[in-house]
């Protein structure tokens, strides 16, 4: 073996079972992200006060619906409340590992994408690991508070079943509205200016799951139970969660259905992401 | 071992409709089946007019882009395929579009990109350190990238470039818009690297002192196609291009048009500088100027060598028509 290859495969084992391992080229972009940050403290805190107020007139516009009525698709204002905790918290979430996906068309006109098929990195780990938005832990806030707050005026049967459902039911949320990013992404590749567009259902989709799904039109549930689920980020399992009868006939225990939902999401996002590359590269599709 | 080979490479964009025609779209061929060998450690200059196919034939080279039809490995490997494993290979710089994070310092682009590329802390030191000694990047290590100019900015997409020592480095217009002094450095920069390291080398250029300097290889590209190979004395041959000799005569003289395989071109100062072009495979300039001397006093004289633009446009137009 001539010496410049054996020297290859060997910083490629030292790299492999280096410690720092795999996850190194993305830390250390995630760490300098961070830093770039802190290192504008004004702004960065007007961007956290922002979003929390922002958040808060969200969470208004639902009170100020139900001072008018005791009850909306079944659902009291606390009910509502872990409705709303519970989404928001989810999006919030996703919204700062993977928000700037919605950069993508300007990635792709200042040629970064070209950037990245220059790296030994999957181009998608790379697009989101590409920014992390601390700003919008302020969102995150506002969903937590909204949470806990409903946690603790709603009359739960707290049980083991109960935690575990509300754990799987953030972690769905997040992997839900972090596909619907994804999937954004990969259609974004096609619509030259269609951020209108798959902001529409992105955001729409986030709207919509800090409602009760009961009130929606056949059509809204058939687009956002089905084809982009935010329905089991949070309305279902807080169904399930508070024993409320299910949606459309359906069981109560539709509720623990979220991973399905979450693995769905996914999948759409993955084919869509996979397309929209093979868009990018020329390769039809 | 060949570093870049390519096999009937072509690609075909579509674009929208046509206009008159609705069922046909426009077809547009940037490379047809071209056919190119470079081997380990030869410098290439790719040129061509914008638009005749080189940024498409680079994106295909590093797999941004898939071919229409044609083969094409890149130090061994399918572009596509073995994609991530080329990039650990080989080094771009595109001239318009950056590698670094422009709200960074320059030294934590460096050590973000050594961790993509998995370098060893030990090998991270000492490869950075080279590279800043020998591009002179020590004064702006710790200026953000938006804040330095474009000479120094490009020296650093160099370094960011062979940061992971590549045994190819791709060069897409890598002294556009910098000044004399930054291209000859960043030249310089460049030749070491090769002597040094063997890096091979292809570039992308419309300023032909990159050619002349760098390169010892030349393809023209012209419609997607190869409209020549061989050096840069060759293509000068390939197109008869002419030397010219100036002469500066010590009274004003009549315009010498009667000297033997020279060709008058033009008189200045009522004939006190005269300007004759003559081919180097027929004649001599000693002949000519000696035929010079026999019809005038010849008080000073240059040789210019031809025009490289010049020697482009001619062959677009031998190959046009």
């Amino acid at each position: 073996m001539a010496e410049p290859e054996r020297n290859r495969r060997l910083s490629h084992w030292q790299a492999l079972v280096d410690t720092r391992g795999r996850f190194r080229a993305y830390r250390a972009v995630l760490a300098s992200r961070g830093r770039s940050q802190a290192s504008h403290r004004a702004s960065f805190r007007m961007d956290l006060v922002g979003a929390v107020l922002v958040g808060t007139i969200e969470f208004t516009e639902l009170w100020v619906l139900y001072s008018a009525t005791d009850q909306i698709g079944g659902f009291t204002l606390a009910q509502i409340m872990l409705v709303f905790g519970l989404s928001d918290l989810a999006f919030s979430l996703a919204d700062l590992a993977a928000g700037h996906c919605d950069n993508l068309p300007v990635y792709v006109r200042a040629g970064t994408l070209d950037v990245f098929f220059l790296r030994p990195q999957p181009l998608l780990a790379q697009l989101m690991t590409s920014d992390l938005s601390l700003r919008r832990i302020g969102r995150c806030l506002v969903g937590a508070t909204a949470l806990t707050v409903g946690l603790v005026i709603n009359d739960i049967d707290w049980s083991v079943g109960t935690v575990g459902l509300l754990l799987l039911a953030l972690v769905c949320g997040f992997v839900i509205f972090t596909a619907q990013f994804v999937t954004a992404a990969g259609l974004q590749f096609f619509l030259v200016n269609g951020a209108e567009m798959t902001n529409a259902f992105v955001y729409g989709g986030r709207y919509a799951a800090t409602q009760p799904a009961s009130v929606w039109p056949r059509g809204l549930l058939v687009v956002f139970a089905g084809v982009f689920p935010v329905a089991f980020a949070a309305y279902l399992p807080v169904s399930t969660l508070l024993g409320m009868p299910g949606l459309a006939g359906l069981p109560t225990w539709l509720g623990w259905c979220a991973p399905v939902a979450a693995l769905w999401a996914v999948v759409v996002a993955g084919l869509c992401w996979r397309w929209g590359l093979r868009h990018y590269r020329g390769a039809g599709g | 071992m060949n570093v870049i080979e390519t096999e009937g490479l072509t690609r075909v964009f579509t674009g929208r409709p046509d206009p008159k025609n609705k069922l046909r779209r426009r077809r547009h061929v940037a490379v047809d089946r071209l056919d190119l060998t470079v081997e380990a450690g030869e410098s290439v200059g790719y040129i061509g007019a914008n638009g005749a196919g080189k940024s498409t034939t680079i994106k295909m080279l590093v797999g941004i882009l898939v071919p229409t039809s044609g083969a094409v490995t890149t130090v061994g490997l399918h572009p596509l395929k073995q994609r991530r494993a080329l990039a650990r290979r080989i080094g771009v710089v595109f001239g318009q579009r950056s590698q670094l994070w422009w709200d960074l310092p320059v030294r934590e682009s460096f050590s973000i990109l050594s961790a993509i590329h998995s370098l060893s802390a030990a090998d991270e030191r000492s490869r950075t350190a080279e590279l800043v000694d020998t591009l002179e990047m020590g004064g702006f290590l710790g200026t953000p990238v938006r804040q330095l100019s474009l000479g120094q900015r490009m020296r650093a997409e160099v370094a960011a470039a062979l940061l992971h020592r590549p045994e190819l480095l791709i060069l897409d217009e890598p002294t556009i818009g910098l000044d004399v002094l930054s291209k000859q450095r960043l030249r310089e920069f460049l030749v070491t690297q090769r002597r040094e390291h063997g890096t091979t080398l292809l570039l992308t250029t419309h300023d032909m002192g990159d050619v002349e300097r760098l390169c010892d290889r030349i393809l023209v590209v012209d419609h997607g196609r190869l409209a020549f190979d061989g050096t840069l004395d060759g293509l000068g041959r390939t197109v008869g291009a002419r030397r010219e000799l100036v002469v500066d005569l010590a009274t004003a003289s009549p315009d010498l048009v009667d000297v033997a395989g020279a060709e008058h071109v033009r008189s200045e100062s009522d004939g006190l500088r005269q300007r004759l072009a003559f081919d180097p495979q027929r004649t001599t300039a000693a002949r000519v100027l000696a035929a010079v001397s026999e019809r005038a006093e010849v008080v000073d004289l240059s040789i210019t060598e031809p025009d490289i633009e010049d020697v482009v446009r001619e062959i677009y137009r031998a190959t046009r028509r």
